[in-house]
């Protein structure tokens, strides 16, 4: 990749190709599709946090006028040990099968245990409640302590921890520990010292669409779904496989989605849909409630840390070590491991070491969202990192920089680091007028890093030259973040020609090679990489016809800005782009390129924020007054949606820092399921979020992209706290920090 | 030889160490040897974990080349949101 490189349309700001239907309404989500004779699809959900199913009777369900399928567990393959390969780890396929569809036991409040289809919504309901359930109620677990507490109740009996030789039945599904040194000989060099303990707690990913699908099912057994997601290949192989289904048979077509965040990268309704459908020989629709959404899809679920950090007189960090407890649900699978590799990330560590448990509780599976694990791993480290800044008395951005990360850094979760912007984010922070700027009274200002690796993972492309000289362009990938925009601009960039000559299509299973999901930030950088792949393959195909038609050998052929000229020859009439598309059945037939990859030079990324908050001491309110976010995104191809990205993180991570927590009685029961009680930052709530892009290339890629979607939710929590540290004089170690939380700390600010 | 660095909870399977000096041009090959030495270590390791290769991690790499002086980390696989 050359620096020097000049752009026609990487880094500009074109429409995007959506945003006519999205704001119109024209786009089509989850819940839009329908079919003739459709039947609509409910779930019937767990009264208890953890009980025996003693048994399920649905003949009077199936007896009501209307019904047309009733499913429970016994309509599902037996289970089996196969793992499926999934976002952030391994889903367990027993796991998964076993949350859509309670089998024995309900394990959390909201636990699918049966279903039915109906010719209404309103008809599927009074279905609902004719089926009757004898439970008999178990000890359940609720959080951390309860848990790991010796002699309480077990979820699973037969479970051991992962990870520990020889270890009893246990609620830890596993233990992880990495780190290189030795951290007692690090702690004995450091002159400070600080050793602080956290906890989070649980969230939604908060999307606004809910979970919804549509199924259609042949008597022949090829059965073809709608549903919204993050990526419909993976929609297709987990329905399929818990099915016992040939992957070939199930169409998976994506719909627009409403939000995502990494909590649409797993199923839900999808199964059931299929089996509803195949039972009752009709299509049918399933849509969650909000409620239903809260109670039994996401969330990401509590934590608590113990993180203590050693530093010299001279500000250089000597050791840093963690102890982390991330809640995982009923099934374990939390992003504790991915807490444990980034939680000291951002900074070069002689000797550093984290220690990691997967706590199992009777609350649900726990889901990925953006940048897994991170966000509550920073909360610890920078706000200790700004403590010890305070006790050093030196700027807290220079005692970061003085121990960030750069290229050759042993990183703390193992290998040394490629090209990386972490410095670069820093110092563009501290040189942003905000980072100067006076504050007022009761004000605050804190500041973080955050750190993030990025996905690489599967992707296929195709590119078609239609006969009018056009582009179409066919992804596996939804469209979240702008993909349409990014991957259209890249083709343009490629074949020289017009961003609006080119339209890009999402593709479903049947039409396009395999993809893996819209996560992991990887989109722009990897499907980007297929799409320039097939690109160069399409104008390797216009180079020969040219030749062809010029008698001369191909390699006399050179692409520049949209059309075929021979080199060396300025007399000869270049062949454009449209007239080789016009004649292309003239010449050899239609000219197409495919490509498909495994993405290979994942650009890791950093970002830096700042935030300024005002705290009302009378009421506790903590008010964002002012905001900047910093990240590398190696090269930003659409500006505006690199700076959406990083608005959107932002604002999810103020959310996750003041107002958001899911709010547990003691039966297990959740009492907030709904934006109202669960309330998340809305445009009001938050001031115009600043944004700054910097850009250390990704030498990896054609046009250095980085990955950016999910780094900007890592540094919004500790920058928050750290201002409301600077406002306040207290610290504060427990999320969220809501209003009554806030006067307590100020009240005793030893019990914060 | 390839510097193979272990993830920590396989060093008891790995004679006690994490860092082994290792031949091989590919991380099939290193997965070969380490086995020979340590007979079910590739079995452990094979498509469970990522692995960093002079810094740059693969998610679920088999054939990917290995130069004589690499550092090669196998590593968690994490995928993202």
């Amino acid at each position: 990749m050359s620096e020097e490189k000049k752009f026609r349309w990487v880094g500009t700001r074109p429409i995007r190709p959506d945003g006519i239907d999205k704001v119109t309404g024209r786009a089509n989500y989850g819940a839009d599709f329908a079919l003739p004779g459709m039947l609509w699809g409910k779930v019937l959900r767990s009264p208890h946090a953890h009980a025996r199913i003693v048994s399920i009777d649905t003949e009077k369900a199936r007896a009501l006028e209307g019904v047309r399928a009733v499913i429970t567990s016994q309509d599902l393959p037996d289970l089996f040990s196969e793992k499926a390969r999934a976002q952030g780890g391994h889903h367990d396929m027993n796991d998964l099968a076993q949350n859509v569809m309670a089998r024995g036991r309900v394990l959390y409040h909201g636990h699918a245990l049966a279903a039915v289809a109906a010719v209404s919504s309103e008809v599927a309901d009074r279905a609902l409640g004719l089926i009757e359930v004898e439970y008999e109620p178990l000890p359940h677990v609720l959080d951390i302590e309860a848990a790991t507490a010796e002699g309480g109740p077990l979820i699973h009996e037969d479970r051991v921890t992962q990870g520990v030789e020889a270890s009893g039945p246990s609620n830890i599904a596993k233990r992880v520990e990495m780190g290189h040194g030795d951290t007692e000989e690090g702690f004995a060099e450091a002159d400070i010292v600080i050793e602080r303990e956290f906890t989070t707690s649980p969230v939604h990913q908060g999307y606004i669409e809910p979970h919804a699908c549509l199924a259609q099912s042949a008597s022949d057994g090829r059965t073809t779904l709608w549903c919204s997601s993050q990526g419909h290949f993976a929609m297709r192989d987990y329905t399929a496989r818990l099915l016992g289904m040939d992957l070939s048979l199930l169409q998976v077509i994506p719909a627009e989605i409403g939000g995502g965040f990494g909590g649409k990268t797993t199923i839900y309704l999808e199964p059931l849909a299929v089996l509803l459908s195949r039972k009752a020989g009709r299509p049918v629709k399933m849509v969650m409630s909000r409620e239903e959404v809260f109670r039994a899809s996401g969330p990401v679920l509590g934590t608590r840390i113990k993180l203590k950090l050693g530093v010299r007189s001279d500000g250089v960090f000597t050791a840093g070590e963690a102890t982390l407890h991330y809640e995982g649900g009923a099934f374990g699978g939390s992003s504790v491991m991915a807490g444990c590799m980034t939680v000291f990330a951002p900074y070069a560590f002689p000797h550093v070491r984290s220690i990691g448990y997967d706590v199992m509780v009777n609350k649900p599976k726990g889901a990925a969202y953006r940048a897994p694990g991170a966000p509550m791993a920073a909360f610890a480290l920078e706000t200790v990192v700004d403590e010890i800044a305070a006790r050093l008395e030196v700027d807290p951005v220079d005692l970061r920089l003085r121990n960030a990360a750069k290229e050759g850094t042993l990183a703390s979760f193992g290998p040394r680091y490629k090209r990386i912007g972490c410095v670069e984010t820093l110092k563009a922070l501290r040189d942003h007028p905000h980072y100067s700027a006076p504050l007022g009274p009761n004000q605050g200002r804190g500041v973080a890093v955050g750190f993030w690796f990025n996905a690489g993972l599967q992707s296929s492309a195709g590119v078609n030259l239609n006969p009018d000289g056009t582009v179409t362009v066919l992804s596996g990938n939804p469209d979240i973040g702008g993909s349409r925009a990014s991957l259209a601009m890249m083709a343009a960039e490629e074949f020289g020609i017009h961003y609006d000559r080119v339209e890009v299509v999402v593709a479903d299973t049947h039409s396009i090679g395999y993809t893996d999901v819209t996560g992991g930030s990887r989109v722009t950088f990897a499907t980007g990489m297929a799409v320039i792949d097939a690109a160069a393959e399409v104008m390797r195909q216009l180079r020969e016809r040219a030749a062809a038609v010029w008698e001369v050998d191909a390699e006399k052929v050179l692409w520049v800005d949209g059309e075929a000229r021979l080199e060396g020859d300025d007399e000869r009439e270049p062949l454009s782009l449209e007239k080789l598309a016009r004649d292309a059945g003239r010449t050899g037939g239609p000219i197409s390129g495919r490509a498909a990859l495994t993405a290979r030079g994942v650009g890791m990324g950093f970002g830096a924020h700042i935030c300024d908050v005002e705290v009302d001491k009378e009421t506790g309110r903590v008010e964002v007054v002012r905001y900047t976010a910093v990240q590398d995104a190696g090269r930003a191809i659409h500006p505006s949606y690199v700076e959406g990205q990083m608005q959107g993180g932002a604002v999810q991570g103020i959310g996750w820092a003041l107002n958001e927590e899911y709010v547990f009685d003691a039966d297990g029961k959740l009492e907030n399921p709904g934006f109202l009680d669960y309330r998340i930052p809305v445009a009001s709530d938050v001031p115009m979020i600043d944004t700054v892009i910097v850009e250390v290339p990704n030498p990896n890629h054609p046009y250095g992209v980085r990955g950016v979607g999910e780094v900007p939710i890592v540094p919004p929590i500790p920058a928050v706290v750290n201002a409301v540290h600077g406002a306040t004089g207290v610290r504060y170690r427990d999320l969220p920090l809501s209003p009554p939380r806030v006067l307590k700390g100020m009240a005793t600010p030893d019990a914060a | 030889m390839a510097r193979v660095v272990l993830p920590q909870a396989l060093a008891e399977r790995a004679g006690g160490a994490t860092e082994h000096e290792v031949p091989g041009r590919s991380v099939r090959a290193l997965l070969a040897a380490l086995d020979e030495r340590f007979p079910g270590l590739a079995e452990a390791l094979s498509g469970k974990v990522a692995v960093a290769i002079d810094g740059e991690i693969h998610s679920d790499p088999l054939l990917e080349p290995v130069e004589e002086d690499s550092e090669v980390y196998f590593i968690p696989r994490v995928g993202g949101g």
